[in-house]
């Protein structure tokens, strides 16, 4: 089961890019023009973001080597503890709902502290890949239309969040 | 929100290190920070000029349209008040398009388009609406074939593997989706009910 689950993951990426270079073949499209195009929008997108991660990682670094985010998990550390909820993983299941260049700062962070193969670091990449930045996906949507009322779409919003982080952590100690 | 985020973070960590008398690890830990956003942007220039690449293609080609097809029946039975509403529905299906390609950046101005086409049909302006919810709840629950900067993310730090998390993402985020569409459907009935009585 675990190899296969492997396997599935490292066949997606190449697979899918296989299949779209075949279908433009077939299409008789300019298949590495159109590569070239697009791939020129991936540099604009790094570039973008490349001053935010700059500030962020800062941020987060030092909070970890003051020893700050050690304080705030002691401090809840006994309540995760009821729930089997890893406290390594906590401050990243704090902010990912909240900024998404931060909650890349902070999944790097965790990553690079307990090993970027270890249960803890692969759980932070599957959290990270499994949920959006919600809060703020609410606001940009709402905003748009100019509406206040928002009805329950917090509720079903974070709750479907939490499923996936816990999800997250289920499957990772399935698998390790 | 960073405005008042960013400030917070660096003015505890860097008066509580200094209090404690914890310079050298605050420094040596500012040059790290800045150097590892910078390995980590130099890992995603590959990664992401690759995939946007690829997924340029395919949009040019007419794997688009059969998505499109394919995704008409769940957007029926997700959205079902916008059923006469072509332009609604082509819209959303654009925007879940955009999301599972990984194109965040096509797909908000995508799904905000949708949003304007769905307060045109909302009755009560200042409030979203049934299918505006779903919308919303789809949108946060990060539906994605490849998720490429986790990815990135995990070969700048030398992973053994880093793709090895796609499947786990996968069933992460399907349960998160289906308990996300079922909560905001339960909802939806409950609120119904309540506005007859």
């Amino acid at each position: 089961m675990i190899n296969f689950i492997n396997f599935l993951s490292n066949l997606a990426m190449p697979l899918i890019i296989l299949l779209i270079v075949i279908y433009g073949v077939i299409e008789k499209k300019e298949v590495f023009d159109k590569f070239i195009e697009g791939a020129k929008d991936g540099i604009k997108i790094v570039i973008n973001i490349f001053p935010t991660l700059i500030g962020l990682f800062l941020a987060v670094g030092t909070l970890r080597s003051s020893g700050v985010i050690d304080i705030a998990i002691k401090l809840i550390e006994p309540l995760l503890n009821i729930v089997h909820f890893p406290t390594e993983i906590m401050p990243l299941a704090l902010l990912r709902p909240i900024s998404g260049s931060s909650s890349i700062a902070v999944a790097t962070d965790i990553m690079k502290t307990f090993g970027v193969d270890s249960q803890i670091g692969i759980m932070a990449a599957v959290i990270m890949g499994a949920t959006e930045t919600t809060l703020y996906t609410i606001a940009v949507y709402s905003s748009s239309v100019k509406i206040k009322k928002t009805r329950f779409v917090l509720i079903a919003a974070l709750t479907a969040d939490l499923v996936g982080i816990i999800t997250s952590i289920i499957v990772c100690r399935f698998l390790s | 929100m960073l405005n008042l985020v960013w400030p917070i973070f660096i003015i505890i960590s860097f008066s509580y290190a200094i209090f404690s008398g914890n310079l050298q690890n605050l420094n040596s830990s500012i040059f790290d920070s800045v150097e590892s956003a910078v390995n980590l942007s130099i890992t995603m220039l590959g990664t992401m000029c690759l995939w946007s690449g690829i997924i340029h293609v395919a949009t040019n080609t007419n794997i688009m349209k059969i998505m499109n097809r394919l995704l008409k029946p769940i957007i029926r039975f997700l959205f079902p008040e916008i059923k006469e509403n072509i332009k609604a529905q082509n819209e959303i299906s654009m925007n879940m398009i955009a999301n599972i390609l990984g194109l965040g950046n096509a797909a908000t101005p995508l799904g905000l388009k949708a949003m304007e086409t769905l307060q045109k049909e909302n009755k009560n302006k200042q409030e979203l609406s049934n299918s505006m919810i779903m919308l919303i709840v789809i949108n946060t629950a990060s539906i994605q074939i490849i998720p490429t900067t986790i990815i990135a993310i995990r070969s700048s730090l030398g992973a053994q593997n880093p793709t090895s998390i796609i499947v786990p993402v996968w069933i992460a985020t399907i349960c998160a989706a289906i308990v996300g569409i079922t909560v905001t459907k339960l909802l939806i009935r409950y609120s119904n009910k309540r506005e007859k009585i």
